[in-house]
């Protein structure tokens, strides 16, 4: 382990990706000797801080490649840089931030936490998610919130096809076009509540929108029981 | 009402009575059949195969007196913890939710009692079944129903399911009558509804992919949990190959006899090869990576006797794993339901409506009062005997082929029964030196 700040319990230590192991970083995260991390040099790397389960701050300085912060519990990741597939995924609590893009299947199948992609992510974000929230400062692509079990989504540019197909009770808010809902997804009216709830996850994600401006998305819970009549929706 | 064979009267063999009445119920109800078990159909099998015991060319154990072992290590290849089982018959990967508590604490005592695995499997890792087992693999499945790192790095082992013997390139199902509250709040999902598992995992889409995926395992779990990749038995040697090069210590398939919970019938009976054929495509590959053997392979479908552990074995699995047959150890089918599987239009022998949650064993069931009547004790004890007597017979089978250890069972001990089997396990037919497909 390359500890260019010293390695003793600590406030701040930073490790350099140049000089150091994916593996030597994640052990290390995996059993905290500092509060606060500086990743330097990522270079897109795979599986960057997985599986962290301490409440530290893990700032990556650069791109990272596919599930950067997988299964993340407790931990505050903050990348600086573009993501590859899956960032976040799976995570059950604490926060991801990406500063730029994330790749497809952003914050998959995550059962907590808060993840933020300022820029855009692609394909199936959100994909199979079970009570993570998501804000995705752009866009979003086709098939996000596929099978999307529960949490919220919120892309305050468009989302493509397929949005929120055979979706179960997540909550998916889009501020711009929709270029078609999936099976089973549909349109539902902005309540009070639903306003109060998108203005909280915008405040917490740092995005200066107006709740009024987005619309909800959810499950029509036609396809929950299995029916010879919705054959045609598959 | 007559006997019609007394009568004289001819049954058609393309429209045999099942098929006339899958077409009727077809009609009425305008849906599939969804039911559980495995392939019903005939298909070459172990029971084609014979063990070649010693004579002369052969020297044989002594059945009473000298030692056949039967440990096995599994995910030795990169993994910090391997596996250590006293005997290489594992208990294959059965849901909550497809089982009730009592069933799966029942499979992980039993098998914990003779020193084996057991396996989760969608929905997620309960406490009764990690409490129960000594060495539990925890299923990573496409739908991540339950998935929680904290369990991840509880297991002993985490097996990465691509798909199963039942149903290759299908995903799960799990009908309304068994998503109790406790099945619903581990999958989050409301209670009551019919559930669907992907049949793709959501944040991968190739092989290479998934040798990232395995990176990211490993290094969540710091390099210390086996891994394996279970595949459905299809393109076997390919699917293989691609295993072992996206970094899996062990690879698991399963044929097309393996069970299921809740699939179409018409998937299960015309999906898959089957077991036998698929374990010589699966050797051949693993030789020709130069890793049979450093790589363990885990062959399940249609296992149910010592007879099928030792030529699964002879055929090159370094173990098996058993579902079908261990729920009937626990209780599954027994003539005492009779009245009962009748009342639910079935019989013991017939049964295999898994789906509907109705069993009156208590072992495919949420129903609390139904999945009392399965003590998890008893049926880990009933487990337990089953695993040892599969073993002895293995053995026996074993030393009479003068082995000191199960895995040295080599395929130059078996011959086969018709041209098909041995076309596909790739051993001679009986009496001849012929393995079609190899030449004269």
């Amino acid at each position: 382990m390359v500890a260019l700040n010293g390695s003793s319990v600590q406030e701040l230590m930073k490790v350099d990706l140049a000089s150091t192991s994916v593996r030597e970083l994640n052990a290390e995260l995996h059993a905290p000797t500092a509060r606060r991390y500086e990743v330097h040099n990522p270079r897109g790397a795979e599986a960057i801080a997985v599986g962290l389960r301490h409440a530290i701050e893990v700032e990556i300085h650069g791109p990272a490649g596919y599930y950067c912060a997988g299964m993340n519990m407790l931990a505050d990741v903050v990348v600086h840089g573009s993501v590859g597939t899956g960032v976040a995924e799976n995570m059950m609590s604490g926060s991801v931030r990406v500063r730029g893009d994330a790749s497809q299947s952003a914050g998959a199948t995550g059962h907590g936490g808060l993840l933020v992609v300022e820029g855009s992510a692609s394909m199936r974000c959100g994909i199979s998610m079970k009570g993570i929230d998501i804000v995705v400062g752009g866009d979003v692509g086709p098939m996000s919130a596929f099978m999307a079990q529960a949490g919220r989504l919120v892309v305050c540019g468009d989302a493509g096809d397929g949005l929120g197909d055979s979706i179960y009770e997540a909550r998916l808010y889009v501020r711009g076009r929709v270029g078609s809902p999936g099976a089973d997804c549909v349109e539902k009216e902005m309540r009070d509540e639903h306003v109060a709830e998108l203005g909280q996850l915008l405040a917490d994600a740092g995005l200066p929108h107006d709740p009024g401006e987005f619309r909800r998305f959810g499950s029509a819970r036609r396809l929950y029981h299995f029916a010879a009549h919705n054959s045609a929706a598959y | 009402m007559i006997d019609p064979a007394q009568a004289g009267l001819r049954e058609s063999a393309t429209f045999d009575r099942a098929t006339i009445a899958a077409i009727q119920r077809a009609a009425e109800t305008g849906v599939y059949d969804i039911r559980g078990w495995g392939a019903k159909r005939a298909v070459p099998h172990f029971d084609d195969l014979l063990l070649l015991g010693a004579s002369m060319s052969r020297y044989p154990l002594e059945g009473y007196r000298e030692r056949c072992d039967t440990d096995v290590v599994l995910g030795d290849r990169h993994a910090g913890n391997p596996l250590h089982l006293d005997i290489p018959i594992t208990i294959a990967g059965m849901s909550f939710g497809a089982l009730s508590a009592q069933a799966k604490e029942a499979l992980g005592r039993g098998a914990t009692e003779v020193g084996t695995s057991t396996t989760t499997g969608d929905g997620g890792m309960t406490p009764e079944e990690r409490g129960q087992s000594k060495h539990l693999v925890y299923q990573y499945l496409p739908s991540r129903y339950g998935m929680n790192p904290d369990d991840l790095r509880a297991a002993d082992a985490i097996e990465v399911v691509l798909g199963q013997g039942a149903k290759p390139g299908g995903g799960g199902m799990l009908l309304g009558q068994k998503i109790s509250e406790r099945v619903a709040g581990m999958r989050t999902l409301p209670a009551g509804i019919d559930q669907r598992s992907a049949c793709r995992h959501p944040d991968w889409t190739g092989p290479d992919d998934l040798t990232i995926k395995i990176l990211e395992l490993r290094e969540i779990t710091d390099w210390q949990k086996p891994i394996y990749v279970k595949v459905g038995a299809t393109r076997t040697y390919y699917d293989v190959k691609l295993a072992v090069a996206a970094g899996a210590d062990v690879v698991v398939v399963d044929g097309m006899q393996g069970g299921t919970a809740a699939t179409q019938e018409v998937f299960i009976e015309h999906v898959g090869i089957p077991t036998l054929a698929a374990i010589p495509q699966a050797v051949q590959a693993l030789d020709e990576l130069g890793l049979h053997r450093k790589v363990q392979l885990i062959v399940s479908g249609g296992i149910r006797t010592g007879a099928d552990v030792a030529k699964a074995m002879a055929l090159g699995a370094d173990a098996v794993a058993i579902g079908t047959a261990a729920l009937i150890a626990l209780g599954d089918n027994h003539p005492r339901y009779a009245d009962e599987y009748a009342a639910i239009g079935s019989a013991p022998g017939f049964y295999d409506d898994f789906q509907d949650g109705r069993d009156p064993a208590g072992i495919t069931t949420q129903d609390p009062e139904l999945a009392a009547r399965l003590d998890p004790v008893e049926g880990g004890r009933r487990v337990a005997n089953y695993l040892r007597v599969l073993t002895l017979e293995a053995q026996t089978l074993a030393r009479a082929c003068g082995k000191a250890h199960l895995r040295n069972l080599e395929p130059e001990d078996l011959v086969a029964l018709t041209i098909e089997a041995a076309a596909m396990a790739r051993v001679p037919l009986a009496g001849t030196s012929w393995i079609p497909g190899q030449g004269f």
